[in-house]
């Protein structure tokens, strides 16, 4: 029915949106098209499991502890693979081939120590109990994923633009020679920007798999997908478009599983992506890397 | 006509041959790309399209290999225009994005429409190539890829890739060059997967995404670009290679995605010093 | 008879007007110089009429046809060729090939030829490289050709750039700063070469900082300031133009020198 629909879409889109926001922050202000990115949401996923499973904690402790484990993964994947690359100024397509060489070493790493079996959180460790307004139902989960979400975009935003650490990043993605020379670290705004970035992935690792009960290694590297084609509709480096095509996204996506076949979600995403890049491919607000050779 | 001894060999190791000669085309399908500048990670997803459309063709359709072969390159190039010509004056970050998931979106096709086989893939497709085809393509294929290197137009993908504002104020048509790059990786690609498609009796749907991809750019960063022969010793290298470690193929992967690594961080020529002997008349 | 023809070429970035409605005439056979402080538009300039910008509105026309509209990689076929600012030689390959870049435009052979060998193709190779060796020869790194293009000094690599954008022979060429970094006896055979060039038959436009180069080679000169031409004219008249003084010394030495007489 289409309003529950509509709610999945939106709930769906803004874990999209989360996962989004980071990627295009790395890119924005790092320079860098990170693909390990992906990874910090498995690992998310993970941690998380670990802590409900073997701790025992309960998951609104989990999930910013796995989000902040993330993000310190992200820091160290950073400079081991990043720092170099950034040194000498290289083409952001060797950074998209050194991270995406290492995220398929370590999606392979984790499924030869792990197993690529799906688990699942925890029974309980939500709720079965769900809202319910007249003919919609909002389970716990969904409402977890609802606030999270609001929580971590609002704190962003509110970082980014209020903060002067928010300034110096914005500088650092404007100009970041510059920005050096301004007498901002980058150094350690870079790693400020992998721990955020990195915990957002996790924590949208622990809201997907929250949302779909399902945790595997290889669960980063289907979100990616979404993540390019949000970021390409949004704009490379584009905050708020991150946002919108996010849920966007996640709206279509909802609808199309919904009204014409679930099995086709992936193509849904992938369409959108070609049709963006034939007719608009700066997407909404970005300023695409036009050349004119 | 061969040695018995020989006989016997490619006969033991048969897959292990016509592995080599597959992924050797796979190396040249990435090839040909990065030696325009470019980066196009859908060589995996190409391949796909080539064996399950080869597929069909055979068992459905009757028709014969030597139709099929050509005829099952025609998707992946479509595919390759579909995705190429919009990315053609962007960035190559966007080509990049756009091919990456191509493999997995055909993973979710696959699996779901019928007609494909589904989970279970398509299986008792004919025995219909070997050797010689194999072998032959990708021998055709070094020689024109040889040839090209060593002409007017091996020097303006070699300009291109260096400095493409310079490149096209020489007159450099880098926008057709690019195009014309993908189209060729497509074409070998998708003929790959219908050789392999017609020398192993059964396709399914997990054998194309991510991780192939990602496997056959390190067999050309492994190798290096600067001859054609380079990324396909590097195919042979990491095909040879983990057969000792058969059994851990998850562990290949990680060793594959390590290789890419190492590569780019500190031997941006490769592993394998094979230069290009420098014509000169 | 002018060979370029400039009318109010304008082009602005985000705000910025880096080129304001220039007007700017290339007589067909002379050396013409483009001057200008730094940040006036003279490199832009550049990438203007070789295509690599596209101006917000003016139009270019070589030889009385309009190219404003002409993708840059097309510009070469017209007949023009362009060093660079910063050095932009082919690391990979060596002196001979770097120079045989330069001819792309003019290589017909398609795929088939090139593959099948065919005599047309072998033909055009042969050839090729003659003119190379002859491009070579002009700019005097005949000797140099099977080095590496890395293995050159600064001022031969420039030389090189020279010889790769003269082996088409243009009907015109535009050298950025073709005398940067050199030496009073570098820039001296630097002029040499030029007037060469320029005898051959190729009409050149030149940016270039060092003023003694300049006023002793060129014909006639145009001056940028902020974008918009201040000046232009015989260099003797440019270099007592007031509106130029200024521009390079600002407006009280101007005056001063005025007052000087």
């Amino acid at each position: 029915m289409l309003a529950q629909q509509l709610i999945n879409g939106v709930l769906l889109g803004s874990t999209y949106a989360l996962f989004a926001l980071g990627f295009t922050l790395m890119f924005g202000v790092l320079k860098v098209v990170n693909l390990t990115y992906g990874f910090y949401f498995s690992a998310g996923a993970f941690f998380a499991l670990h802590m409900t499973k073997q701790w025992g904690w309960p998951i609104w402790a989990a999930l910013p502890a796995a989000a902040l484990a993330s993000g310190v993964v992200a820091v160290v994947l950073d400079w081991l693979l990043l720092t170099r690359l950034r040194r000498i100024n290289a083409p952001e397509l060797a950074s998209l081939m050194v991270t995406l060489g290492a995220v398929l070493a370590l999606y392979a790493g984790m499924t030869t120590w792990l197993g690529p079996d799906i688990r699942r959180l925890p029974a309980g460790v939500l709720g079965g109990e769900a809202l319910v307004l007249g003919d919609l139902r909002i389970t716990e989960a969904q409402i977890l994923i609802l606030l999270a979400t609001v929580i971590l975009v609002g704190g962003l935003l509110a970082l980014m633009r209020l903060t002067p650490i928010g300034l110096a990043l914005r500088a650092m993605a404007e100009k970041p020679d510059a920005a050096g020379l301004m007498g901002i670290d980058t150094a350690k705004l870079a790693a400020l920007v992998s721990l955020v970035c990195g915990g957002l992935a996790g924590a949208g690792g622990v809201l997907i798999g929250l949302n779909f009960n399902a945790i595997q290694p290889y669960m980063g590297e289907a979100m990616m997908l979404r993540g390019f084609v949000v970021i390409i509709i949004g704009g490379l480096g584009d905050v708020k478009g991150a946002l919108i095509a996010g849920l966007l996204l996640g709206v279509v996506e909802t609808l199309t599983a919904g009204y014409i076949d679930s099995g086709l979600k992936e193509a849904v995403a992938f369409v959108m992506l070609v049709a963006v890049l034939w007719t608009r491919p700066a997407g909404l607000f970005g300023r695409a890397h036009i050349q004119r050779a | 006509m061969m040695p018995v001894w020989l006989d016997d060999f490619l006969w033991t190791y048969q897959n292990v041959v016509y592995a080599l000669g597959i992924n050797g085309l796979l190396a040249l399908s990435m090839y040909v790309v990065l030696a325009v500048g470019q980066l196009s990670l859908g060589q995996a997803a190409f391949m796909g399209m080539g064996a399950y459309a080869s597929a069909l063709l055979t068992l459905k359709l009757h028709l014969p290999f030597a139709v099929v072969l050509p005829a099952a390159t025609i998707p992946p190039v479509l595919f390759a225009l579909a995705i190429g010509t919009p990315t053609l004056r962007l960035s190559g970050v966007y080509l990049a994005i756009a091919t990456i998931g191509l493999g997995e979106v055909l993973r979710a096709v696959y699996l779901n429409v019928d007609a494909l086989g589904g989970a279970l893939g398509i299986s008792g497709i004919p025995e219909r190539a070997g050797m010689v085809s194999i072998y032959g393509l990708l021998i055709a294929a070094l020689a024109i890829l040889w040839l090209v290197a060593r002409s007017g137009i091996g020097r303006a993908m070699e300009a291109m890739r260096e400095d493409e504002i310079a490149a096209a104020v020489m007159g450099v048509n880098v926008q057709r060059y690019r195009l014309g790059a993908l189209l060729a990786s497509a074409v070998l690609a998708g003929a790959a997967g219908a050789l392999s498609a017609h020398v192993s009796s059964f396709i399914g749907p997990n054998e194309y995404g991510f991780e192939p991809a990602v496997t056959i750019l390190s067999y050309a960063l492994l190798g290096g670009i600067s001859s054609p022969f380079a990324p396909v010793a590097g195919a042979w290298i990491l095909t040879l290679l983990p057969e000792a470690l058969r059994g851990f193929a998850d562990l290949r992967l990680v060793f594959n995605g390590l290789i890419i690594v190492v590569v780019v961080l500190f031997l941006p020529n490769g592993l394998l010093p094979l230069r290009m002997r420098r014509w000169v008349k | 008879m002018s060979l370029l023809e400039i009318t109010a070429l304008t082009v602005r970035f985000a705000g910025l007007v880096a080129v304001d409605a220039v007007d700017l005439t290339v007589d067909a056979g002379s050396i013409h110089a483009l001057i200008g402080p730094n940040g006036a538009g003279k490199t832009t300039t550049f990438n203007l009429i070789t295509g690599l910008i596209a101006p917000t509105s003016g139009t270019i026309r070589l030889d009385g046809v309009d190219i404003t509209a002409l993708p840059a990689f097309r510009r070469a076929g017209f007949g023009m060729a362009r060093s660079f600012q910063n050095i932009r030689i082919f690391a990979g390959l060596t002196v001979l090939e770097n120079v045989l870049t330069g001819l792309h435009a003019g290589l017909t052979s398609n795929l088939l030829d090139v593959v099948l060998r065919l005599p047309g193709f072998r033909r055009q190779e042969r050839d090729a490289v003659a003119r190379a060796r002859a491009a070579l020869e002009i700019v005097g790194l005949a000797a140099r050709a099977d080095d590496a293009a890395t293995a050159l000094a600064y001022g031969d690599q420039r030389r090189l750039e020279i010889a790769r954008a003269i082996v088409a022979r243009p009907r015109l060429l535009l050298l950025d700063e073709p005398a940067a970094g050199m030496n009073p006896a570098e820039t001296e055979a630097l002029a040499a070469l030029v007037r060469r060039i320029r005898d051959a038959g190729t009409t050149v436009l030149l940016v270039e900082h060092d003023m003694g180069f300049v006023m002793g080679i060129a014909d006639r000169v145009t001056v940028l300031n902020f974008g918009r031409r201040i000046a232009d004219g015989a260099p003797a008249a440019v270099r007592r133009d007031p509106a130029v003084i200024t521009a390079y010394l600002g407006a009280k030495v101007a005056a001063r020198l005025e007052a000087a007489g």
